[in-house]
C-alpha cells in the first residue's frame, strides 16, 4: 500500500509538470529539447525527472493509450466484507492484468480496472477472481467516453 | 488505425516508461531491433491515429495534492445520457466522464464522472453543481469517495500479438 503524502514542488518542478504531461517531444534528444524550452540544463532536467519519479509524483514517462484501441479493458467492482477487504484487494492487485485498484466508500467497496489483449481474456480473469474469492465481480465496461484523461494541473 | 506487431511491441515497451537517457527512443527500440527514426515515426503515427491519447509525463494525482477523489454516478434514461454526458464533460473539475453498461439491480448507474479536488467539501459541492448543470438532480445517483489506493499503474495490454 502506498504511503500517500503531498510532495512540495519547486517552481522548476511545477513548470516541468505543466509542460511535460502532453506533447512530449518526439525528437531524438527529447530531454535536451525540453530543457531548452524550460530554460534548464539537460542534466538539471534529468535530475529533476529522477527526483519526481522517486518521489512518486511521476509514475512514468510514456503513453496513455486510448481505451479499446489495443486490447480490451473494463472497470470492475466487488462488494467485500470489511474484515476481508485488505486481503482480497491484495489478491486482486496481484494480477498483472489489474491496474488501478482502489477502495471506495460504498457497500460495493473494491474497484479496479482490468486490461488485457482481448475481451475474452479480461473476462476470464474476472471469472477467475470471482471463483477464487467466492465474491461476485461486476464488470462495468465503457460504452462511450465523453471526457478522457488529459493530465493534471500541478 | 491498424496496429502491427512492432507497434504493439513498442507500446508494451513503453509501459515501463521512457528511459532517462539522452537518446531514449533509440534505447527503447534497440531491444526490439527498431531504429530510432522508425520508433519516432511509429509513435508519431500512433499519436496522430488516436491510439496514443496522450504522450508525456504520467503523474500521480495524490502527490499533487488532489486528495479528495470521488466518482459521481447517475442512472440516466438512455435517451438523455449523451446530452448529460456532454454537459458534464465541459465542467473543468470533471476529469473523466464515461457511459458504462450498468448491472441492475446491484449497480443501476450508467453515467460515471471522476471529480478530483483538493478536499472533500469542495468535491461534494462540485458533484452537486455537476448534477444541477446536467439536469440530473432527480435521477438516482451517488458519490463514492476513494479511500485506500491498493494499486495504481499504467495499463498493461500484454503487448505481443493481439493485433486484429
Amino acid at each position: 500500500m502506498d504511503d500517500i503524502r503531498e510532495v512540495p514542488l519547486s517552481a522548476a518542478a511545477t513548470a516541468l509538470l505543466a509542460r511535460g504531461q502532453r506533447e512530449f517531444p518526439l525528437t531524438p534528444a527529447p530531454y535536451a529539447a525540453l530543457a531548452v524550452e524550460l530554460g534548464m540544463d539537460e542534466d538539471e532536467l534529468l535530475t529533476l525527472l529522477r527526483d519526481l519519479l522517486d518521489a512518486g509524483v511521476i509514475v512514468r514517462i510514456g503513453a496513455v493509450v486510448a481505451p479499446h484501441r489495443t486490447g480490451w479493458s473494463t472497470l470492475a467492482a466487488m462488494r467485500v466484507p470489511a474484515f476481508a477487504l485488505a486481503r482480497v484487494a491484495a489478491f486482486v492487485a496481484e494480477y498483472d492484468e489489474v491496474n488501478h485498484c482502489y477502495e471506495r466508500e460504498h457497500e460495493i467497496n473494491l474497484w479496479f480496472v482490468a486490461t488485457g489483449p482481448s475481451e475474452r481474456r479480461v473476462r476470464s480473469i474476472l471469472h477467475d477472481i470471482q471463483y477464487r474469492t467466492q465474491l461476485a465481480v461486476i464488470a462495468l465496461p465503457l460504452v462511450e467516453a465523453f471526457k478522457l484523461d488529459l493530465g493534471f494541473a500541478a | 488505425m491498424d496496429l502491427d506487431r512492432t507497434d504493439a511491441a513498442l507500446l508494451a515497451a513503453l509501459e515501463d516508461g521512457l528511459p532517462l537517457v539522452a537518446r531514449p527512443y533509440a534505447a527503447l527500440g534497440a531491444p526490439l531491433g527498431v531504429g530510432e527514426r522508425e520508433v519516432i515515426a511509429r509513435l508519431e503515427a500512433l499519436v496522430a491515429g488516436g491510439v496514443i491519447r496522450r504522450f508525456g509525463l504520467v503523474v500521480r494525482h495524490h502527490e499533487l495534492g488532489f486528495k479528495a477523489n470521488a466518482m459521481a454516478v447517475f442512472a440516466v434514461p438512455t435517451a438523455e445520457i449523451a446530452a448529460a454526458g456532454r454537459i458534464l464533460a465541459e465542467l473543468a473539475f470533471v476529469r473523466l466522464c464515461y457511459r458504462r453498461r450498468p448491472q441492475p439491480p446491484t449497480w443501476p448507474y450508467n453515467l460515471f464522472c471522476m471529480i478530483h479536488g483538493r478536499d472533500r467539501a469542495t468535491v461534494t459541492a462540485q458533484a452537486r453543481e455537476a448534477a444541477a448543470a446536467a439536469g440530473l438532480e432527480a435521477v438516482p445517483q451517488d458519490l463514492l469517495f476513494s479511500r485506500r489506493r491498493f494499486k495504481q499503474r499504467g495499463a498493461r495490454y500484454g503487448g505481443r500479438c493481439h493485433v486484429a
